[in-house]
């Protein structure tokens, strides 16, 4: 047998990596951070499994990620819709991909998401905690990107006819973390995610027996059964809007006038681009024609 | 008799720990009568140390056989003029002990009860040292990802250990305002880990087949027994009253905690392991409330106040759990992974030479 000397090239290093991936995974030698995110599962597993739908699924054009900023902390606050919350999946997918640092943004999620086994695995997995205070403002310390959908259920569990406005921000929950931490709120609108899973009805005494937000009907669900899933194919848009600075003094925080007139600026703001958007789509539409 | 006032920062003169016939109590009595700033140590317990523990405890920590749970510590401390009191006897699971749950409970919160009254008349006492845990915070889903020593459990835990320590730590707080003068110091521990240590964990770790619940990883912290008797130890001589998360910086989830050790989980759905732990084991291992409770929610805690106050970093988590999985002996996988990844990838790299490309 002659001496074989491996000349490294592509296919030499994806072996050699693929290999070194399982041995990591397979032994436990990887990192997870206090929240349980796991970076090396969501880029080598997680972001690959949502990347088709991404980009040939939804066809997400991206605007504005300029806005976000190339290190330390910011509140991203978006629209939240589509019954299923595959809003947040796309704007973690589309900061990521699109950011010239490939930064992880860090959701919010309900509590609802993290009493479900199994999701509730994959969200921390993910980098997603509960939303609540104590938990946004350590990430936001720590210098991370936030995601938040203000709107919660109200948002992804409205109506079709509904679509494109915005639901009530709550308690503006969002904003003391801003003002405490002194992170600035970028405001993002995100179109395309309302045609996802046009909800036609919501059947509340079914999700009152399930114990979920709601139950909804849409054209496909639940008549397809699982093939109901299949999220409609609509053309998305995720534009990213100037940062609004929220650095009044985390004093400030606690004052209900300060909060609700910053959460009220942001929600005009998300809405207004909204429309602008819609309007760039239906030229678009028109133009394909 | 008048005595000018000592200031809290001063080591005290006398010590009396409890719980010295269990490893932690004995550790921690040993090591601050090796320390010449204390003039003596008593140790407490119900029943005389045996094996290790009398080794440990020599002749240099004083044993008094007394019941926690009756007036007879009373007795003592004020008899013996003790000063300070470290009380470690509080057991962290039913299976260790006859009697099961009701001697557990009857232990840790009657037994701290007639304790902190026997301190509560002590006359020279200037320091209270209490073992708490990080079950404190309870479980619920709506928890913070990390707790912070302000945080308020969300609802009541299910697990006896968790109600305990809230209990422990309630009567704490009711000696704190009728001895304000008294330094009192509560150490939330996260649970202990080290080459030497015995607890319902390490024995969890270290049968083969490891039972979890489905659907669930939950992210573990740990605390190095050393580091836990060191922030103990200066617990007793420096002053550092207030509640303190112990543990070790960083987590690792329970799949990787099992990966690590070389173990096979086994996920078991919720309600078969709350069967389980009722009908008390199986599977070789005990999986209790309070673990089921942590294996379903995990447990993190933030420990920047320890660090600050203390002055004093526990090792990560990560590097106490190596250091435990370096004292269980058995033969760890990674290695041989490591190999066969070798061997694997020589083998596609001949193979692809073989084919000419």
């Amino acid at each position: 047998m002659t001496e074989y000397e491996p000349v490294p090239d592509v296919w030499d290093r994806r072996v050699a990596g693929a290999l070194a991936f399982l041995r990591r995974r397979l032994t436990g030698e990887y990192e997870v951070d206090e929240f349980g995110f796991d970076p090396e599962l969501t880029d080598a597993v997680l972001h690959p499994l949502l990347r088709p739908l991404y980009r040939d699924w939804f066809r997400v054009d991206v605007r504005g990620i300029e806005q976000l900023p190339a290190k330390g902390a910011a509140l991203v606050v978006a629209n939240h819709s589509g019954t299923l919350a595959l809003d947040a999946l796309m704007l973690a997918l589309a900061v990521h991909d699109e950011h010239p640092e490939q930064r992880h943004l860090r959701l919010l999620g309900a509590d609802l998401v993290f009493r479900m086994p199994v999701v509730s695995e994959l969200a921390r997995k993910h980098g997603s905690t509960l939303a609540c205070n104590p938990d946004a403002e350590r990430l936001l310390r720590k210098g991370e990107l936030v995601g938040v959908f203000p709107e919660g259920f109200k948002g992804i569990g409205k109506l079709y006819r509904d679509r494109y406005k915005l639901q009530r921000f709550g308690r503006g929950g969002f904003v003391s973390a801003a003002l405490r931490t002194g992170a600035p709120i970028i405001p993002v609108s995100i179109v395309g995610a309302e045609e996802t899973y046009p909800m036609l009805g919501n059947l509340k005494s079914v999700a009152r027996l399930l114990g979920t937000p709601y139950f909804p009907v849409t054209p496909t669900f639940p008549w397809l059964g699982p093939l109901g899933l299949i999220p409609l194919p609509s053309k998305w848009y995720i534009q990213f809007g100037s940062p609004i600075p929220a650095d009044l003094g985390a004093d400030q925080a606690d004052d209900p006038l300060v909060v609700f007139n910053l959460a009220d600026q942001v929600r005009e703001t998300i809405q207004q681009s909204l429309h602008q958007l819609l309007a760039l789509r239906a030229e678009e539409t028109e133009a394909e024609f | 008799m008048t005595s000018a006032p000592v200031s809290a920062a001063t080591p005290p003169r006398v010590v009396l720990v409890t719980g010295v016939s269990r490893y932690l109590g004995a550790q921690v009595a040993a090591r601050l009568a090796a320390d010449p700033r204390i003039e003596r140590v008593i140790g407490l317990d119900d029943r005389e140390p045996t094996g290790q523990q009398a080794a440990v405890l020599g002749d240099t920590v004083e044993f008094e056989r007394a019941d926690i749970c009756t007036s007879e510590p009373a007795r003592v401390i004020t008899g013996r003029r003790v000063e300070a009191v470290v009380h470690l006897d509080i057991a962290s699971g039913a299976g260790t002990q006859p009697g099961g749950r009701a001697a557990m409970k009857e232990q840790n919160v009657i037994g701290t009860m007639q304790l902190l009254a026997a301190c509560q008349r002590a006359p020279d006492l200037r320091k209270i040292v209490v073992r708490s845990s990080t079950a404190a915070y309870g479980a619920s889903f709506r928890d913070p990802a990390v707790f912070t020593e302000d945080t308020e459990p969300r609802e009541i835990p299910r697990g006896g250990f968790a109600r305990d320590v809230l209990d422990i730590e309630g009567y704490v707080r009711g000696f704190r305002r009728r001895r304000p003068e008294v330094a009192a110091t509560v150490l939330r521990f996260a649970p202990l880990i080290g080459r030497h240590a015995n607890t319902t964990l390490t024995r969890y770790f270290s049968s083969p087949i490891v039972p979890t619940v489905l659907g669930r990883d939950p992210r573990l912290q740990f605390v190095h027994v050393d580091d836990a008797l060191e922030v103990l130890h200066r617990s007793v001589l420096e002053a550092h009253p207030g509640t303190f998360n112990v543990a070790g910086a960083g987590v690792i989830t329970l799949s990787q905690a099992v990966r690590r050790a070389g173990r096979i989980a086994l996920p078991v759905p919720e309600r078969g392991m709350s069967a389980l732990s009722r009908s008390g084991g199986g599977l070789g291992t005990t999986v209790s409330l309070d673990q089921l409770d942590l294996f379903v929610h995990g447990r993190v805690v933030d420990t920047t106040a320890l660090i600050d106050e203390f002055g004093y970093t526990p090792r990560p988590t990560a590097v106490a759990f190596a250091d435990f999985l370096r004292g269980t002996g058995s033969v760890l996988p990674g290695e041989a992974i490591k190999a066969l990844e070798q061997t694997i990838l020589a083998g596609i790299r001949q193979g692809r030479a073989a084919l000419g490309r």
